[in-house]
């Protein structure tokens, strides 16, 4: 895989005894929008802390555009292009989201005037511009959600981590988020994100990679990875993969 | 860029009316006054580039202010340099404490509670290192001999004084407009509010803080080297002691923290309090320490912004309703 821009290859980590990722090897292709899913506690977050330099893996490598970066400190990783979102918003939240949305813009400018002028292009981008002087603290859920994605976004990033940014919006929101998300990828920012959503899923993702106790299960097209009876079992439990086809037989016969 | 622009018009407009103030007045009480109010600020200011733009609540900033002190006395004494010329090294020698003190306490990510904590315990192993030392004059201190003269950096008046201490509260003022208009300030105000966030968007936390922390513990040397030149003495109490740390710190809360001007109101509102409380009960001793303590309670329970922060409350009851919750 020659045009990866993100691979990572045999990473583990454990925290005492609980194996939060095990042994995961994945390519993210550049210029595609993919996601990664799985149930609770399957080790998403712990494998996107791992790539972004938030926690050093045990074993295996991360590289970057070609570059090793295991274990790399996360500004570092910004500055190459590879820019996270929390799941858990963090908003600086004694500044305006203009303010905050320059942080990220600071990256690569560093008049301040100058910053500011491209947070407001960001703003308009992800739909927050008529927000842009309120304090951050004042943003609702999905305001919040949104400055996360335009404060990384500012970053001019090359791959985009994006950790659940459409978890606890209603369906509206949902719904007017998801053609933000497709737009960034559209302008040729690379994205992988972790999402619950499935609906999201289902529209938005070329390529879906499913996390199940800190080890991949399954790959492929998303219509390939719903279908598939390991996936199926590591969201409802053991055995009702059979029971659903047998569900499905008995409607048809 | 207006609104910059009017802050440093602000800063010019304060610079000129505080420097015309021993043309209005010989008094030497009021002069007194406006220059122990001016070093209030000073330490204030200093203060709050790392604790209100930077969160990195210092409860030891005494660390700096007596590495100041002490630089400019010895340099004097033992060294026979001109007042004017340690003044830069007492700056520099401070600065360099406190980027060694925040190398060791940031690289180990250090924060909040356990950084005020160590901060403390520096300023007090330096206060007991410069009690059994000999270069510090031990428990005796150091007297910096009086001869008065502008080349000496020691002034007939007490103008010529508060002439010095306004240049580098002025400076202060500077640094304080350049971290609210410039980057590295966004970045210390963003390592503050979150710094996983801040990570995440490129900023490298370690160098941010240290650069406060060098700034911060300059303008704190600038204060004690000043002090020295003032008073003529210093010891070891004086020098490292938690009451500059403390005077620095609620100077800076109770005026707002991370604001340009709060420390400057902070300090002037705590130093009018504590003349008038002492010349009210002069023969009750430490009952200004009293009312500064009540004070200081009940900004935190009304003002928590500070005096600064008033400004911004009454501004936002104007606003109209429903504004602030869509």
């Amino acid at each position: 895989m020659t045009d990866a821009l993100l691979a990572i290859d045999g990473l583990s980590r454990s925290f005492g005894g609980l194996k939060a990722v095990q042994n995961v090897s994945l390519s993210v292709r550049e210029g595609s929008l993919s996601a990664l899913i799985g149930p609770n506690g399957a080790g998403k977050t712990t494998l996107f802390a791992l790539m972004s330099g938030f926690l050093k893996p045990d074993t295996g490598t991360v590289r970057f555009a070609g570059e090793d970066i295991t274990g790399r400190e996360p500004h570092r990783n910004a500055a190459l292009g590879m820019t996270r979102t929390f799941q858990i918003v963090k908003p600086f939240a004694a500044q305006t989201v203009r303010e905050n949305i320059a942080v990220g813009a600071h990256l690569h400018v560093r008049g301040r005037a100058e910053a500011l002028q491209n947070a407001e292009a960001v703003a308009l981008r992800v739909g927050l511009a008529p927000q842009l002087d309120k304090p951050a603290s004042d943003l609702t859920v999905a305001g919040r959600k949104r400055l996360e994605l335009a404060r990384a976004l500012a970053t001019k990033p090359r791959l985009l981590l994006l950790d659940e940014v459409l978890a606890g919006l209603n369906p509206q929101e949902i719904a007017e988020m998801m053609p933000v998300v497709r737009g960034i990828a559209d302008s040729g920012v690379t994205v992988l994100m972790i999402e619950h959503v499935m609906q999201a899923v289902m529209h938005l993702a070329e390529h879906v990679w499913v996390l199940a106790q800190g080890q991949l299960i399954a790959e492929g097209s998303p219509a390939q990875v719903t279908s598939d009876d390991r996936v199926v079992e590591a969201y409802l439990g053991h055995g009702t993969a059979a029971r659903l086809r047998k569900a499905a037989s008995g409607v048809a016969a | 860029m207006k609104g910059s622009t009017k802050q440093l018009a602000g800063i010019a407009l304060f610079a000129v009316l505080v420097a015309c103030v021993p043309f209005v007045t010989k008094s030497g009480v009021t002069l007194n006054f406006v220059m122990m109010a001016l070093y209030a600020t000073l330490i204030a200011q200093a203060w709050n580039i790392l604790g209100g733009f930077g969160g990195q609540f210092s409860f030891g900033h005494a660390l700096f202010f007596g590495t100041g002190a002490y630089i400019q006395a010895i340099a004097q004494l033992q060294g026979g340099i001109n007042a004017w010329v340690a003044l830069p090294l007492a700056i520099v020698g401070a600065a360099l404490v406190g980027l060694f003190m925040g190398a060791l306490t940031f690289r180990y990510g250090l924060k909040g509670s356990y950084f005020a904590l160590v901060t403390l315990a520096f300023a007090e192993v330096f206060r007991i290192l410069a009690l059994s030392v000999d270069f510090t004059g031990g428990g005796v201190g150091l007297m910096v001999p009086l001869r008065e003269s502008v080349g000496n950096l020691q002034f007939s008046s007490r103008a010529g004084y508060l002439w010095v201490v306004l240049a580098m509260v002025v400076a202060a003022l500077l640094v304080t407009w350049w971290l609210r208009n410039g980057r590295f300030g966004a970045y210390l105000q963003a390592v503050r509010d979150n710094e996983d966030a801040a990570r995440a968007v490129g900023v490298n936390p370690f160098r941010v803080k240290l650069g406060a922390i060098g700034l911060s513990a300059a303008f704190m040397g600038a204060a004690g080297a000043f002090y020295v030149q003032v008073f003529q003495y210093i010891d070891a109490g004086i020098a490292y002691g938690p009451a500059v740390s403390i005077e620095a710190l609620v100077a800076a809360i109770v005026g707002g923290m991370g604001t340009m001007w709060g420390p400057v109101l902070g300090a002037v509102v705590l130093h009018l309090l504590s003349d008038l409380t002492r010349n009210l009960f002069g023969e009750l001793p430490g009952i200004n320490m009293v009312i500064y303590g009540t004070v200081l309670v009940l900004i935190v329970i009304f003002v928590p912004r500070g005096i600064a922060g008033i400004g911004l409350s009454v501004r936002q009851l104007w606003k109209p309703k429903g504004g602030r919750h869509d």
